[in-house]
């Protein structure tokens, strides 16, 4: 089905399923731990031996020698895989890095070699034994310190580095209120629950991954090319997904070290990433220096804004695309936007949770507040004078749905933002100084082609098949509402198998453009078994109904079950998009209100109320959906005060890697969160008139904690994350 | 982690007697620090003395009015204690302001004592550590050291020791008892107990091979408004930038320790003398030979602000 010009009334529409907030179907399989997870699959691959990964013990250089001799001769080993003695290997189209390093070493902690034993004890036992000397390399691993910065090639799908609308610099040079501040925000672990982990097994040249892994297409072909294999003889299951965050978009040293394991020892073999290795042998979000320039009307209209943005990667890799969302968020006739990249020899930077929108929000919802201030204007105001109905840099590009003024009003209304107290540091509680804080969310809204399965049998059951993710985010249940509402069955006589490279392949998920692209792809295999079903029952499928398991003509009522008969009927289709992103900009919106408390003494920050106001089309499950908003809160908090990857700058690691040195949210730190999502829907977008959400919930949270705290405290800072010793010295001064 | 023997002792003295024999062996009790560094191989005994069955987790009584705890006594019945939550406060604050509920059910009291650094280089067996591997140098005296000691360091070492409940035990002036393989026991006053890491920061107690704690004994209650404060990033299950552990009377006299500020619990009765007088005048003596780091120069005014703000709290 192509989709290609605005939807107009269909089956979704009947919402007697889709946009009801259903449990999740896949819950009790979870909380009862039946769900098999990549490590645990005992039941397909059974008597597999364990492997354990080497990682670099130095960022840069060359291995000199690897003795194995000792971790061989140890009790239970079978095989240790090294570079070496693994054959001709490529690389990835979406890695930077290789997944098993050596001789050459590009970043701490990269894999150069599997030990595979009986047990996993004795893997371990065996890894220690391995005797590796290097020579180091000097490397570059201060991103402050780059003096190398290039201008990075366009990057995918057009999105240029730099963009250039009116003269920003006249513009700004003749604003009468002009503003100019630079932010930084660290490098960032995705940190998720299950650690990277699959079991892998061979049948003569046919390779079976079971994994955990967000995008089972891209993988199983980046895993052939690494393998120097067909992509048909790789299959890759991947069910369910302990947490991915972008983290697992692409392969990783487990899926590739499994499979070469499992290769050498004959026999299956399952490899889980120790969590020590995570921080530096996979990717990370990577830090940005951004500076921001907005000059203004005394009356606050923005003319002039500027937003340029320094990350750093590997050789060969990408930039932190944090500059994107100010080509789109507000209005003014004069704009610029640069990206900037140097080589850093820390581990690859790649995509995390809104990657860009995140980082470059965090920034420039900061400047918002800071310009705001200076213009003496509500920060929120200040938003709402600014808006834009169409795309800035093309004006005669209209937004397909751009609610940002009713979040941000809706929002202020709710959290009692009218008692915000404009001028800083003077709203005590007890021993906490308070304050409020806001910010604008907003990430496009991305589509991309999705297929599916669909049968039905002669129960009268729907059985769902695409190679599309389950991450946490409530796909199969979306999926399951999706066929139901389609088929006109109850959810419980739809059944969906997500995951395995065997169906058809699907959106997979990452970008938040997994929910609306997989579910239209559902729903375009389903209008096609419609047709099918109405052609068996004698029907014009244009005057079909199907409600209550029957198909439905004039008086005549047939079931779905006597219409599948023995043999069942079956119907695969794809959804794919026109130009319609072309014509429309689509994006998702939000708005972000946050209370904190700030330890007048230590500076302890706490956070005391959030809410957010979600502008982002159809809501296809309200209550997975808000899971997943409450859920990108949690994780801006973390970013906003404590997420951060600290690097030794001599050595060039990722030094806290793991979790106690990691630190994320922990439920003391979370206060209750209300979630409201605006009542929309979005023809332009999908037939399901729905968009992305996952990721839309993190973008500005840390910026409204951030302004929060100012307003708390006045101590600004514009240097991620907030931890008190960065207020402590412009705190009020206490009685001794 | 490599491959280890295992026995369970039958008494105190058997127990310390195995240690005694074996220079590669250790005790075991909770096993919530032990067994994490067994599996990263940084620590790597070849023999284990369980010391679980023995009968050292009853909290009693002394006949001087003080109470005395047994090695075994878990974390979490010890903060729950009747006696220590009325009379000794202070630690049943600084035990359940550590860890977590299910570590705490497994942590000891004597392993609590002898956890070891968190310092995150410790924990990377590819980079140089002195208490790893003696001699070998410090990572983190120039490396990443926002949580690391500010006061009696030294060049080898500038860990801090981790435990909140040690801070508390050495404000209350506990003592540590011990027996030895040979059955003599010895008592080792808390302010004893620890060692400053010097040029040998492997060596972190005065405790010999093979001496095994059997309780800690506090003495009669001193009364007066016990305070634990730890600060942190967030709010729960992290190790304090700094903690403040103060007993303080009526009259504003009173004692105070700190932790995450030294590679033991830092106390002074020169600054406990002068407590009426404020924080800053305390701060300033707790800290007068404070060498930071520029990335942990800022405990020192965060000392002196939590320590301002509990003062301010026994007052209210």
């Amino acid at each position: 089905m192509k989709f290609d010009s605005p939807a107009t009334t269909n089956a979704i529409d009947q919402l007697k399923v889709v946009g009801k907030p259903v449990n999740r179907i896949d819950g009790p399989l979870k909380t009862t731990g039946v769900a098999p997870y990549a490590y645990e699959r005992h039941d397909v691959a059974p008597n597999a031996a364990y492997g354990y990964i080497v990682g670099a013990g130095i960022a840069k250089g060359l291995i000199e020698s690897m003795d194995l001799a000792p971790a061989r001769a140890a009790p239970g080993v079978i095989t240790i895989v090294t570079a070496r003695n693994a054959g001709k290997l490529g690389k990835g189209k979406f890695n930077t890095a290789k997944l098993l390093g050596g001789p050459n070493i590009e970043h701490y902690h990269q894999a150069i070699a599997l030990v595979v034993a009986k047990t996993f004890e004795q893997a371990r036992a065996a890894a220690e034994l391995v005797q590796v000397k290097y020579t180091s390399r000097a490397g570059e691993y201060d991103l402050a310190a780059a003096k190398n910065a290039i201008e990075p090639k366009p990057m995918d799908k057009g999105d240029p580095s730099d963009s250039s609308y009116g003269n920003f610099d006249d513009a700004y040079t003749a604003a009468p209120v002009r503003f100019e501040a630079t932010y930084t925000t660290p490098d960032q672990s995705h940190a998720m629950m299950e650690p990277h982990a699959t079991t892998a097994s061979w049948r003569g040249d046919r390779l079976t991954v079971w994994t955990s892994n967000q995008m089972i297409d891209w993988s199983v072909g980046d895993l052939a090319k690494t393998l120097d294999i067909p992509k048909a003889n790789v299959r890759m299951v991947s069910p369910f997904v302990g947490g991915g965050f972008g983290g697992k978009l692409f392969i990783r040293a487990d899926v590739l070290l499994a499979a070469l394991g499992a290769r050498a020892a004959g026999q299956p073999v399952k490899v889980a990433l120790q969590r020590p290795l995570i921080a530096n042998n996979t990717v990370h979000r990577p830090a940005t220096i951004q500076r921001i320039r907005i000059g203004a009307s005394v009356d606050g209209k923005i003319t002039a804004i500027a937003h340029e943005s320094l990350s750093g990667d590997l050789p060969g890799g990408k930039p932190e695309q944090a500059v994107s969302q100010t080509r789109l968020l507000y209005a003014a006739p004069n704009r610029l936007t640069k990206t900037r990249l140097t080589v850093l020899n820390l581990p690859e930077g790649n995509a995390m949770r809104a990657p860009g929108e995140a980082s470059g929000l965090m920034a420039l919802e900061i400047a918002m507040d800071e310009m705001a201030e200076k213009l003496k204007l509500d920060p929120v105001q200040f938003r709402i004078i600014n808006d834009t109905q169409v795309d800035p840099q093309k004006p005669e590009r209209p937004f397909s749905q751009r609610q940002l003024i009713e979040c941000l009003r809706i929002g202020a209304d709710r959290f009692g933002w009218s008692r915000r107290n404009a001028i800083p540091a003077q709203v005590r509680d007890g021993q906490w100084l308070v304050g409020l804080g806001a910010a604008s969310a907003f990430r496009n809204n991305q589509v991309t082609k999705s297929g599916a399965r669909v049968r039905l049998d002669s129960t009268g059951l729907v059985t769902v098949e695409t190679d599309m993710t389950d991450i946490g985010t409530g796909s199969y249940t979306v999926i399951a509402q999706t066929a139901a509402e389609v088929m006109g069955v109850p959810l419980e006589k739809v059944f969906v198998r997500l995951g395995d490279s065997a169906y058809p392949v699907s959106s997979g998920s990452g970008g938040q453009w997994g929910g609306n692209s997989s579910t239209s792809g559902v729903y375009a295999a389903c209008m096609k078994l419609r047709e099918t079903v109405a052609n068996a029952a004698g029907v014009a499928p244009a005057d079909a109904v199907f409600t209550d398991g029957m198909v439905r003509s004039g008086d005549r009522a047939i079931p779905l079950s006597q219409l599948a008969g023995v043999d069942g009927l079956s119907a695969e289709d794809f959804i794919e998009f026109g130009d319609l992103a072309k014509k429309y900009q689509q994006s998702t919106f939000g708005a972000h209100f946050v209370e904190v408390g700030v330890d007048a003494a230590t500076g302890e920050i706490r956070v005391r109320r959030m809410l957010a106001v979600c502008a982002a089309g159809r809501i296809l499950n309200p209550k997975s959906a808000r899971s997943q908003v409450i859920g990108a809160m949690t994780m801006g908090v973390g970013a906003a005060l404590m997420e951060e990857l600290a690097v030794d700058k001599r050595r060039g690691f990722f030094v806290n890697h793991d979790l106690a040195g990691y630190e994320v949210p922990v439920h003391s730190d979370i206060p209750h969160q209300d979630v409201i999502f605006l009542d929309e829907t979005d023809p332009i977008s999908s037939p399901m008139k729905a968009k992305g959400v996952g990721e839309l919930g993190l973008c500005g949270v840390g910026a409204a904690i951030a302004n929060a705290i100012y307003n708390a405290t006045g101590v600004r800072v514009r240097d991620y994350p907030i931890t008190l010793d960065k207020l402590l010295d412009r705190l009020p001064a206490l009685a001794a | 982690m490599k491959p280890f023997t295992y026995e369970r002792a039958t008494s105190p003295a058997e127990a310390a007697a195995a240690i005694t024999r074996n220079p590669n062996a250790k005790f075991i009790a909770g096993g919530t620090n032990l067994l994490d560094l067994m599996k990263l191989q940084i620590e790597a005994p070849a023999h284990l003395v369980d010391v679980n069955g023995l009968a050292l987790d009853k909290i009693e009584t002394t006949p001087d009015g003080g109470l005395r705890v047994g090695s075994l006594v878990r974390n979490t019945t010890l903060a729950a204690d009747e006696t220590v939550r009325r009379d000794y406060a202070l630690l049943s604050r600084a035990l359940l302001s550590g860890a977590s509920g299910q570590l705490r059910n497994k942590a000891t009291t004597a392993g609590n004592l002898l956890q070891r650094t968190r310092c995150v280089y410790f924990y990377d067996t590819a980079q140089v550590c002195n208490k790893r591997q003696p001699g070998s140098g410090c990572s983190a005296l120039d490396g990443v050291n926002r949580q690391h000691g500010i006061i009696g360091t030294s060049k080898a070492c500038i860990a801090t020791h981790p435990s909140d409940m040690a801070v508390a035990m050495r404000v209350l002036d506990a003592t540590v008892h011990t027996v030895r393989a040979d059955g003599r026991m010895r008592v080792i006053p808390i302010a004893d107990f620890y060692r400053l890491p010097g040029d040998t920061p492997h060596i972190e107690t005065n405790l010999n091979h093979g001496e095994l704690i059997t309780a800690v004994t506090l003495p009669r209650p001193v009364g007066g408004t016990h305070i634990y404060r730890k600060v942190r990033d967030r709010a729960s299950y992290a190790f304090a930038l700094v903690s403040v552990a103060a007993i303080v009377q009526r009259d504003g006299s009173g004692r105070v320790a700190l932790g995450g500020v030294a590679h033991k619990p830092w106390r002074l009765e020169a600054a406990d003398a002068i407590l009426p007088t404020g924080a800053t005048a305390v701060t300033a003596s707790l800290l007068a030979d404070a060498r930071p780091t520029p990335a942990n120069a800022f405990k020192i005014s965060l000392v002196e602000r939590t320590l301002a703000s509990v003062l301010a709290q026994t007052r209210t």
